[in-house]
């Protein structure tokens, strides 16, 4: 077994008295796609902000790259550079093009050079197929086009994994197909991706693993033939037919 | 200076005695024109008190507003005070309140002691601006923008503050308008702005009406084509969408 990239021993996170979830464990191997569901409110997205330190864990332990991430002194700057993190809500710069959005964080965190930072953003908004677009602002491209420009936004930076908190949930449904075709060519390429959504074509297609989440923990995990074929609990069976009858029925019109 | 200089001899009008007005203008029946080009004269101070008073109260305000939206729940409370305290405040009062404290640590003229208690003054209703547009902006700008590896620091100054100074922008033409207006304050320290040679020519002649009326339209005119510039400005960085 290869040393995960990504483990969570324990994690707790609590606002005030309410326990968001708590001992939390799972593993990330290098190049997996990990799809978590789950019903809404049961912690996944704040898990997502735990494990690039947008939010605080009260207790256990984060280690990424062979190092603890939630151990007191590091350097969360340095941390979140490594992690791509993608929006529910896009939430690109608005007063930046995409050009601009893509390039702002190579000029200033990666101290790239202003040609650099341009070549290699143009080479990212290529990457999710949106060139002819690099001069457009926010407010003039599609949800669809926001969302891959928060991608290539985030891909700009070299991450070692990609976490994105429901990347499609915001999205007019013939918008949706463009985005998961964009992260379907990512895990083929092997990039390390979390993905919190609801999109049942795009876990059975693409995860190597999904994680069924609820009230705080993990119920069950497992690969999409497991967990859709022969799940141990009746529980995921239960969740995941019903998932499955008002999400994923169609792949939206992508096959 | 000695020209303009304050006496204090007890008088009806206390400050505001009135220097010597040049001979030829004395008590004459002036034309309006005439009239109009003796006060727009005071128009340089007019704009320089502005010009002192509006850029340093931007300055002190987006400090104070950063402070304020940033800095913690105590540094917060210590503003708002700040604020309360200036906003509650006729700015007369604390032109003469600043001023008075001014000038006893330098000797200061009227016309910089009265711009710098004005731009004082201003800081406080510009940090509301200020702060108004950082909260408008919202956190998610900030946690985006963390999210690929900006420091707090680089993540306000590059993603938050540039989107809220175009928030402002109308705002803050309210303000520039108030403080063209409120710049007729400093006729009080002694300073020969356009309200104060008003005045002066006004009472030498005894054509208040008239006088003041040209004050009355040089205000308006710097007013208004302040606000025109302020608009096209927005205009101009307006951030383009289809929406």
């Amino acid at each position: 077994m290869p040393e995960p990239i990504l483990s969570i021993r324990k994690l707790t996170k609590r606002y005030g008295d309410k326990v968001i979830f708590h001992d939390l464990d799972l593993d990330v191997n290098e190049g997996d796609t990990i799809v978590i569901i789950g019903p809404s409110g049961t912690g996944k997205s704040t898990l997502l902000r735990c494990i690039n330190l947008l939010t605080r864990s009260e207790s256990g332990q984060i280690w990424f790259g062979g190092k603890e991430i939630t151990a007191k002194g590091t350097n969360e700057d340095h941390v979140r550079q490594q992690i791509g993190m993608v929006f529910q809500n896009f939430l690109l710069f608005n007063h930046l093009s995409a050009l601009e959005n893509v390039k702002l964080g190579l000029i200033k965190v990666k101290h790239l050079s202003k040609a650099a930072a341009e070549a290699k953003a143009m080479e990212e908004l290529e990457r999710v197929g949106l060139a002819d677009w690099a001069g457009h602002y926010p407010g003039q491209l599609s949800g669809g086009q926001q969302q891959r420009v928060a991608i290539a936004r985030a891909l700009a930076m070299d991450p070692q994994i990609m976490l994105f908190d429901e990347p499609t949930s915001a999205l007019d449904p013939e918008l949706i197909g463009e985005v998961l075709e964009v992260m379907r060519s990512l895990a083929l390429e092997g990039m390390t991706m979390m993905v919190v959504t609801h999109e049942m074509g795009f876990a059975r297609e693409v995860a190597d693993r999904i994680v069924f989440m609820e009230k705080g923990s993990i119920v069950e995990e497992g690969s999409p033939n497991e967990m859709f074929n022969r799940p141990k609990f009746e529980r995921t069976r239960e969740f995941l037919w019903k998932i499955t009858e008002l999400y994923g029925k169609k792949d939206h019109g992508e096959e | 200076m000695a020209f303009f200089k304050l006496c204090f001899c007890g008088q009806k009008y206390g400050l505001l005695v009135l220097p010597v007005i040049r001979q030829e203008l004395k008590g004459e029946n002036l034309d309006f024109l005439t009239l109009l080009k003796y006060i727009a004269e005071g128009t340089a101070y007019t704009l320089g008190v502005t010009a002192i008073a509006l850029p340093s109260g931007l300055l002190i305000g987006i400090l104070l507003a950063f402070l304020y939206v940033y800095g913690g729940k105590g540094i917060a409370r210590v503003m708002n005070v700040y604020s309360t305290i200036m906003r509650g405040v006729p700015p007369l009062v604390l032109l003469f309140l600043l001023y008075f404290v001014v000038s006893k640590g330098i000797n200061l003229s009227g016309f910089w002691a009265g711009s710098i208690s004005l731009g004082i003054v201003s800081s406080a209703y510009q940090m509301e601006i200020i702060r108004g547009a950082l909260l408008s902006v919202g956190n998610d700008q900030l946690m985006a923008a963390r999210a690929i590896g900006m420091s707090r620091k680089q993540a306000v100054l590059n993603i938050v503050l540039p989107q809220a100074l175009r928030l402002a922008i109308p705002p803050w033409s309210n303000e520039a308008a108030i403080i063209i207006k409120d710049s007729s304050l400093v006729y009080a320290l002694g300073v020969p702005e356009i309200l104060r040679r008003a005045q002066l020519i006004g009472a030498s002649t005894q054509q208040p009406l008239l006088a003041y009326m040209s004050a009355a339209l040089i205000y308006f005119v710097l007013v208004t084509v302040t606000n025109r510039l302020l608009n096209m400005l927005e205009k101009k960085l307006t951030v383009p969408s289809n929406h």
